[in-house]
C-alpha cells in the first residue's frame, strides 16, 4: 500500500512544496521504501485519517503574529496532528513547523531570537545524537550533515530541569558543530519521549538534489518515510 | 462592566533579551549613559466585560498564560487601567 505523507499548510506556510517535491524523491534504490504519496493537507481540516505521518512545513504561520506558532496552535488541523502523534505517528516540524509544535505542547522548550538578533540564511553542519527517531533511524550517530538554516527564532531555549530531562532521555536529535543561533546545548533538534514527534531548525527538504548542490537532508526524509511506511496501520482514505 | 486592561509580557529573568542588550548598546552612542537593565516585551491593551475588577483581572490572567505569554520564557504582568465608561453615559461608570 502506498505510505501518504500530509503536509500541513498554513496561511502563510512557505515550505509545503519543497517538502512535497523532496519526499517524492525518496525512493532509496532496492534497501529503501516504496515511494510516498505527499499531499497537502489545508490547516482547516480536522482530519488526518489515511495518513502514516505528517509535516508541518516551514513559513510564518499566520503570518508569525504574537509569536511564531502562537496562532497555528489552535487551527483545526492541530487536533489532528496532536492526535496522530498520541496514536505514535511519526510527525515532523521543520522551522517554523517546529515552533509550532513547541507552542502547541508535542514537543518541550520555546524558540527565542537568535543570539545576536540576526536573520539566519546560510547552511550549517549538524550533527546526529540519536537514532531512535522517525527523522534519524536510517542515519548513525555522529553523521555531520550540512543542512541549510533559514530563521529569525531558532534559538532553542528550555529550563535547566527540561534539558537535564532531553540529555537523560536521548531526546536531543540534531546538534549544531558550530552554534549559530545560540541555542542551549548546540540543540537543533529535540523529540518527545517515543521519538514519534521531532522538531528540528534546519530544512533537510532543501538539501535533496544534486541540482541544488547538496542531498545530506535525504537521510531524515528517508528515514520518515521508513517510519511512516512501517505504520502498522494504514487506515483507508 | 467594562474594563480597560494592559498586558505587559516581557522575557522572564535569565532569558537572554538580545533587542533588549542591542537597545542598552546602543542608548550611551546618544548620550543617555547610565541606562541598564533594558528588557524589552510586548503591551497588549484591551477591553474585557467583568462583574467586577477582580473577576476581569483573574479573566486577563488566563489569557496571558494561556495565549498571550509564552510561559516557557515569558511572565505577564495585569494592570487594570480602569473602568470603560458607556460612550453615551453621562460620565457614571456602570
Amino acid at each position: 500500500m502506498t505510505t501518504r505523507v500530509a503536509v500541513v499548510v498554513f496561511p502563510g506556510s512557505n515550505c509545503e512544496h519543497d517538502v512535497v517535491q523532496a519526499l517524492g524523491l525518496v525512493t532509496g534504490g532496492p534497501d529503501g521504501p516504496a515511494p510516498v504519496q505527499a499531499e497537502l493537507v489545508w490547516h482547516g481540516c480536522d482530519s488526518l485519517a489515511g495518513y502514516d505521518a505528517v509535516v508541518v512545513p516551514g513559513g510564518f504561520a499566520h503570518g508569525d503574529y504574537l509569536r511564531p506558532g502562537a496562532i497555528a496552535r489552535f487551527s483545526p488541523v492541530m487536533a489532528a496532528v496532536a492526535a496522530l502523534a498520541a496514536d505514535g505517528g511519526p510527525v515532523v516540524g521543520i522551522c517554523n513547523g517546529f515552533q509550532v509544535l513547541t507552542e502547541a505542547g508535542l514537543l518541550p522548550g520555546a524558540l527565542q531570537k537568535n543570539r545576536g538578533l540576526r536573520f539566519l540564511c546560510t547552511t550549517v553542519g549538524v550533527r546526529v545524537c540519536t537514532t531512535r527517531t522517525v527523522l534519524t533511524g536510517a542515519a548513525a550517530v555522529g553523521d555531520e550533515l550540512r543542512l541549510p538554516v533559514n530563521h529569525f527564532e531558532g534559538n532553542y531555549t528550555c529550563d535547566a530541569a527540561t534539558l537535564e530531562r532531553l540529555r537523560a532521555e536521548d531526546r536531543v536529535v540534531l546538534r549544531y558543530s558550530d552554534n549559530p543561533n545560540g541555542s542551549v546545548d548546540d540543540i537543533a533538534g529535540v523529540c518527545n519521549e517515543q521519538g514519534n514527534v521531532v522538531g528540528l531548525m534546519p530544512h533537510p527538504e532543501r538539501a535533496c538534489d544534486t541540482m541544488t548542490g547538496a542531498t545530506d537532508g535525504m537521510v531524515l526524509l528517508r528515514s520518515l518515510v521508513t517510519a511512516a511506511a512501517a505504520r502498522p496501520v494504514h487506515l483507508p482514505a | 462592566m467594562k474594563f480597560d486592561v494592559l498586558v505587559e509580557v516581557r522575557l522572564r529573568p535569565g532569558i537572554a533579551d538580545p533587542q533588549g542588550a542591542t537597545i542598552e548598546r546602543a542608548l550611551p552612542a546618544l548620550g543617555f549613559d547610565g541606562v541598564s537593565a533594558v528588557r524589552v516585551g510586548k503591551a497588549v491593551r484591551l477591553t474585557v466585560e467583568a462583574a467586577d475588577e477582580a473577576g476581569a483581572r483573574s479573566e486577563v490572567a488566563a489569557m496571558a498564560d494561556r495565549l498571550l505569554a509564552n510561559p516557557v520564557i515569558e511572565q505577564s504582568e495585569v494592570t487594570i487601567l480602569g473602568a470603560v465608561e458607556a460612550a453615551t453615559g453621562n460620565g457614571v461608570t456602570r
